[in-house]
């Protein structure tokens, strides 16, 4: 983003009227230009109604305070019409999955899974990560751009996650794909049916893993819980997809894009890059930071189950609501210069990111755990990695990630 | 003003004096207690201040509350002392008070 690019968009946001304002739109995200319509909004209308949007009309919440407000009141704010503003077609495209639940079921079906991801079990998994990432690492070619999207995030991250579904390492990348499949959201009846038509691959192929290890004693792998687990052995298809789509989408994009953002912030705050290099201690708290800088999914939606008033403005049951957490992690209301990206911060866990309340990202110790190694081992080889262009970002507002990140490591 | 102990999972010992009125939560964070992550800041929002209470002072903290119970039900390896530390204030009756923290929070 150049300069004068940021001061257009920030006299555009400030010009448009209120009304007209809808964050849905991808390219405001592919140009990386919401910073000053989120601003905006924070100050002049944090309860925001978008009439028309392609996702029909919806709410905005945009502070921080009221998006930690909205999203632990799940008995207001369901979550059981999904999670990102798009409808389904029709209900036979619905990808029911745990996420788009609200308790009891909610619940049962979370606690199924979450014990891979449990303190006890991210201990073991340490080791496993780390030889991966050196093993990356020590593949990256020298004097040379590539592609650092590809080479490490979407490695990375895609190893990982066939680890925990144990999935046959060597088709790992049809992960990488179902996931950019399921996070487009799709407008068109056209998206719909590309979409559903490799949904029905993904099942097919999970359908397989799932026969193998239904018979076979539990083991700890992802497929193997659910297929065990009372609360979830005897999903329908359906709904065995639609928490297959949950898994792979929490495992997958939004780390990815926080390992890209990382890097790219760095190479931005060249003064944060030598802090770093000066005291790799700082690497927890540097992770926090990037995963509030980043917010990978920008927002997480909700429809109010009785009408609600939120600063004077009557959300009506039925409403969609849509949380931006990329907007609260920018409110500096409560995060001190929340534009700048600051790897000592003080307090930097308490972002958004993650989401509050019983949706709270399952997965996140995790992916803190990904970033941190993939940061110390990478340290210790090459502590400058140079970003050698501006990133080519996803059209989407609801994952907020790169497509491709140009990258040079020099001899 | 009160005292209060917290022992960490590989059993090291941490005693922190703080004023009637502070909570658990903030009693780790102020005084440097490791193994509290406290990501919500003490909005009773997430799960990452567990602490297990040592047992004959369960009746002095009191029982979960109903939202503390929602997100603890979330948190690794919960038992009956689990409390989420933002929830339980100090006070002049809790002198003494010791808490052990888990391995890991999440």
């Amino acid at each position: 983003m150049t300069t004068t690019a940021m001061a257009a968009a920030r006299d555009a946001a400030y010009s448009v009227p209120l009304a007209s304002l809808d964050m849905s739109d991808p390219q405001r995200f592919a140009d990386d230009t919401i910073g000053p319509y989120f601003e905006r909004m924070r100050r002049e209308a944090p309860v925001h109604y978008c009439e028309n949007s392609p996702f029909g009309p919806y709410w905005s919440i945009t502070r921080y305070n009221d998006i930690m407000a909205t999203d632990t009141n799940h008995k207001v704010f369901s979550s059981k019409r999904g999670i990102t503003l798009s409808e389904p077609r029709t209900e036979d495209v619905r990808l029911p999955m745990f996420i788009a639940m609200d308790p009891p079921k909610h619940d049962e079906q979370r606690l199924a899974v979450s014990p891979i991801v449990a303190p006890g079990n991210l201990a073991n998994l340490e080791g496993v990560i780390r030889s991966r990432v050196i093993a990356i690492i020590e593949s990256l070619p020298i004097n040379q751009t590539f592609n650092w999207v590809d080479r490490v995030s979407i490695e990375l991250t895609t190893q990982m996650l066939a680890t925990l579904f144990d999935f046959p390492f060597e088709d790992r990348r049809l992960l990488t794909h179902w996931s950019d499949t399921a996070t487009k959201l799709p407008v068109t009846d056209a998206d719909w049916d590309a979409r559903e038509l490799e949904l029905q691959k993904c099942l097919q192929y999970f359908v397989g893993l799932w026969n193998e290890r239904v018979n076979a004693p539990p083991k700890p792998d992802l497929v193997s819980m659910l297929a065990h687990n009372p609360a979830t052995r005897d999903m329908p298809p359906r709904e065995f997809l639609g928490n297959l789509v949950l898994l792979i989408v929490g495992g997958n994009d939004t780390t990815r894009n926080s390992i890209s953002g990382g890097l790219y912030f760095l190479n931005k705050n060249p003064g944060e890059y030598d802090k770093l290099r000066k005291s790799p201690a700082v690497i927890p708290n540097m992770v926090s930071e990037i995963i509030r800088y980043q917010t990978p999914l920008a927002y997480m939606r909700r429809i109010a189950l009785t009408d609600v008033v939120v600063h004077d403005k009557t959300i009506k049951a039925g409403d969609k609501v849509a949380m931006w957490y990329v907007s609260g992690n920018r409110d500096a209301e409560v995060i001190e210069n929340p534009d700048q990206f600051i790897i000592d911060r003080p307090r930097a866990r308490q972002h958004l990111s993650f989401g509050f309340g019983v949706h709270r990202c399952v997965g996140n110790r995790l992916a803190e755990m990904q970033l941190r190694i993939l940061w110390e081992e990478l340290l210790k080889r090459y502590p400058n990695v140079e970003v050698v262009g501006e990133p080519t970002r996803i059209p989407s507002s609801f994952v907020r990630g790169y497509a491709d990140m140009q990258v040079r490591i020099s001899a | 003003m009160p005292k209060l102990t917290f022992i960490a999972h590989d059993g090291t010992r941490r005693d922190v004096e703080v004023p009637v009125g502070t909570t658990i939560m903030r009693a780790a964070v102020d005084n440097g207690v490791p193994g509290i992550d406290a990501d919500c800041g003490g909005q009773c929002a997430c799960a990452t201040c567990h602490v297990y209470v040592e047992q004959n002072w369960l009746e002095k903290t009191g029982p979960q509350t109903e939202s503390e119970q929602d997100m603890l039900s979330f948190a690794a390896i919960t038992k009956p002392n689990s409390r989420l530390a933002c929830q339980v204030a100090m006070t002049d009756t809790l002198d003494g008070l010791v808490v052990h923290t888990p391995e890991g929070q999440h």
